[in-house]
């Protein structure tokens, strides 16, 4: 047989029919559904007298405008009234179409890329969409899955189908072992300052060799959720006893016989050798530093010992251009060391460095010690409440408070900033999230990506250190 | 969705390259759940002078003046003529929704972000590619001629200008069609409710696993 890749298997097992124009119809597994993609959808299913076709492949929750305090209280403790319109929406649009649904107290309830994996809905070998573009960060189990926009998030409902082409095929190989003080995070804003943010642009991503493979569950899903800064809608890491490790006894997970059936079956979702890539990159593991991003576009970004470039050093007019225009933006010089860039706020969240290990990797270094008295604001936003549960478990929550960070609620928060959660204008934010488009955290705010280590240090210091320096 | 055969609309010039969907349609607009009514949000940054949201009743904001939607000799004009690059962004269907309920019918520029381009006609909008030099001809001709108006046919694939000139395009033919039609994409998916329910079948003997949650 043809050797295929992982993309090409995952398309296979799902193709239901090829029609005339080149289009496919393939065959959804699984539905997140989330409250700011999803009413006009369901309007439109109402409107045209439609049902969904599977209730029970699908799953929603209220997360990207949710308020991270007093969640105690419920819909009560939404203050902002259009916030509450989209989560109220959400609430009795699942309720009359029989949608499962975790509420806002549910301690189920959280970003959907956290909490997908989190209850075993997210399995190895399924297509998986949602109406949010870091749906990619469903691929760290084997999976295909893809954001859409509303239009799809209808079709699919109505017709447990997405109609799409297929995409190209690369492959992205790390090797080698991480040095001291990098994270999967440090390793993705590696790959995507190398590539570009169009880089990927119409490819599958399957991210593979042993550095992936050493990677945790958690890391895996950091590196799948930014495949799409890099252009890609898709970013898949193959299964292994790490993916089968995290999966196992999760409420959804399959158990009994249905389990050692289920692991026949993913044991083959890896690229066979010899399948063919329409492009491959190949990375050193040996070659990433820690690194933080200096402008308006998660392409640029630069280690932490490293300067903000230049712009007129840059190869094309338009580079030239955007080069300027970033550094403007974020009011930093060329040639500056990004160490001295002062901070005023610190964000530890969002679905790609929001679950148990990063807010770990928070406290194990502000344990004891205290944030910088600059800094206006550190706050961890858990991704669950079951992140916030466990975490709390472990005592987390006290080393953190301690240290002077605000322990909030679960949700997308100052990530995308639609909350009450937000940097004022002309304020440095050092997020672990994944996007620093102008005005992300807030009109005029101003990101640096970053790891949670790197955060943590940052929040210390009041400014960027080299965390191999302190760890 | 209303199908699309023949447009003539007076003609609104947008001289820039690049514009993002977020420039469309800002991010506070996001929170509404209303499937139209977009259209007063329009390039709303740009538009007015001071911050509105969802709440703000748009007829007591402060109209910029100099803003190309807002000139006098633009008023209800369908067709955008923009610069490259134009939908860039994210793929939240809110700001092709904004041009929709606009009003605008027709995007003429010579070059289109790709999901853009595509959710443009799931929403009626006819999103035609032209080269830069076509493009940059027709601004300023616009420029030039007050009410400068474009008649355009779809089924011949083709522009006429008001001096004359049929200037032909290029569009994929399904989606062509989708307009022409004004195909419902979902109605055209269950046209292939056997073949998927076939599938199904099929695919919960492989994969029982995947059929096994409950709802709750
Ligand atoms: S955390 Fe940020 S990137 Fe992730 S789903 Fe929420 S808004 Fe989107």
């Amino acid at each position: 047989m043809k050797p295929k890749t992982l993309y090409d298997k995952l398309w296979d097992m799902h193709e239901v029919t090829e029609m005339k124009d080149g289009t496919s119809l393939l065959y959804i597994d699984r539905h997140i559904l989330h409250e700011v993609t999803s009413a006009q959808a369901f309007e439109g299913l109402r409107e045209n007298n439609r049902k969904p076709w599977r209730v029970d492949s699908c799953v929603a929750t209220p997360d990207h405008n949710v308020p991270t305090t007093q969640r105690q209280t419920g819909m009560e403790g939404v203050k902002d009234a259009v916030s509450r319109i989209q989560i109220l929406a959400l609430d009795s649009n699942c309720a009359e179409f029989g949608i499962r649904e975790y509420k806002l107290n549910d301690i189920r309830q959280g970003i959907v890329h956290v909490i997908g994996p989190e209850q075993g809905l997210t399995l190895p070998g399924m297509t998986l969409v949602c109406g949010d573009s870091h749906t990619s960060t469903h691929g760290a189990f084997a999976c295909l899955a893809q954001g859409i926009g509303t239009s799809d998030v209808e079709h699919v409902l109505a017709t447990q189908c997405l109609a799409q082409k297929k995409f190209g095929n690369m492959l992205i190989n790390v090797e080698g072992d991480l040095p001291r003080g990098v994270s999967a995070k440090d390793m993705i804003l590696y790959i995507i300052g190398k590539i570009g943010t169009a880089g990927a642009t119409g490819m599958a991503t399957e991210f593979a060799g042993s550095t992936i493979r050493a990677l945790s569950m958690e890391g895996r899903m950091t590196i799948c959720n930014m495949a799409i800064e890099a252009g890609s809608r898709v970013g898949m890491i193959a299964y292994d006893e790490v993916t089968f490790d995290y999966i196992r006894g999760r409420a959804h997970s399959p158990k009994g016989d249905l389990e050692r059936q289920a692991c026949r079956s993913w044991e083959n979702l890896h690229s066979d050798v010899g399948a063919k890539f329409d492009a491959i990159y190949e990375f050193n593991a040996a070659d990433i530093s820690p690194h933080v991003s200096w402008g308006t576009s998660p392409e640029m970004v630069i280690p932490i010992d490293g300067t903000v470039p230049d712009p007129s050093q840059q190869e094309t007019l338009d580079a030239r251009e955007d080069y300027f225009q970033a550094l403007n933006y974020m009011g930093l010089t060329a040639g500056q060391k990004i160490t001295d860039v002062q901070l005023d706020r610190i964000f530890v969240g969002s679905c790609t460095n929001s679950r148990i290990e990063d807010i770990r990797s928070v406290a194990e270094i502000v344990k004891g010690k205290h944030i910088a008295a600059s800094i206006k604001q550190a706050m961890v936003v858990p991704g669950s409440g079951l992140v916030k549960q466990q975490a709390e478990d472990e005592g987390l929550d006290k080393v953190l408070l301690d240290a002077g960070f605000e322990w909030r609620d679960p949700g997308c928060s100052m990530c995308v900033a639609i909350n009450s959660d937000k940097s004022l204008p002309g304020e440095h934010c050092a997020s672990t999230s994944n996007r620093n488009f102008e005005g992300r955290q807030g009109h005029g705010s101003r990101t640096h990506l970053v790891s949670p280590q790197m955060a943590a240090a940052a929040a210390l210091a009041g400014h960027f250190i080299d965390i191999r320096e302190i760890i | 969705m209303e199908a699309f055969k023949t447009h003539r609309g007076l003609v609104i010039p947008f001289n820039r390259a690049n514009i993002d969907t977020d420039v469309m349609l800002p991010k506070q607009y996001l929170k509404s759940i209303r499937k139209t009514g977009y259209g007063d949000w329009l390039f709303d940054g740009l538009r007015y002078l001071d911050e509105g949201d969802i709440n703000t009743d748009t007829s007591t904001r402060t109209i910029n003046p100099d803003f190309v939607l807002n000139l006098p000799r633009y008023k209800g004009g369908s067709i955008l003529v923009a610069g490259d690059n134009f939908g860039c962004g994210s793929s939240r269907e809110h700001a092709p929704w904004a041009i929709r309920d606009f009003g605008i019918k027709v995007v003429i520029a010579p070059s289109f972000a790709d999901i853009f381009y595509n959710n443009c006609f799931k929403n009626g909008v006819l999103p035609i590619q032209l080269s830069s030099e076509r493009v940059s001809s027709l601004f300023d001709q616009i420029d030039t001629n007050e009410g400068y108006e474009l008649q355009i046919n779809l089924e011949r694939q083709s522009i006429l200008l008001p001096d004359g000139t049929d200037l032909p395009f290029d569009i994929d033919p399904p989606q062509r069609e989708q307009l022409l039609e004004g195909s419902d994409v979902i109605s055209l998916t269950l046209g292939h409710r056997d073949t998927i329910m076939r599938f199904e079948e099929r695919h919960r003997k492989v994969a029982p696993w995947l059929f096994n949650n409950s709802i709750v």
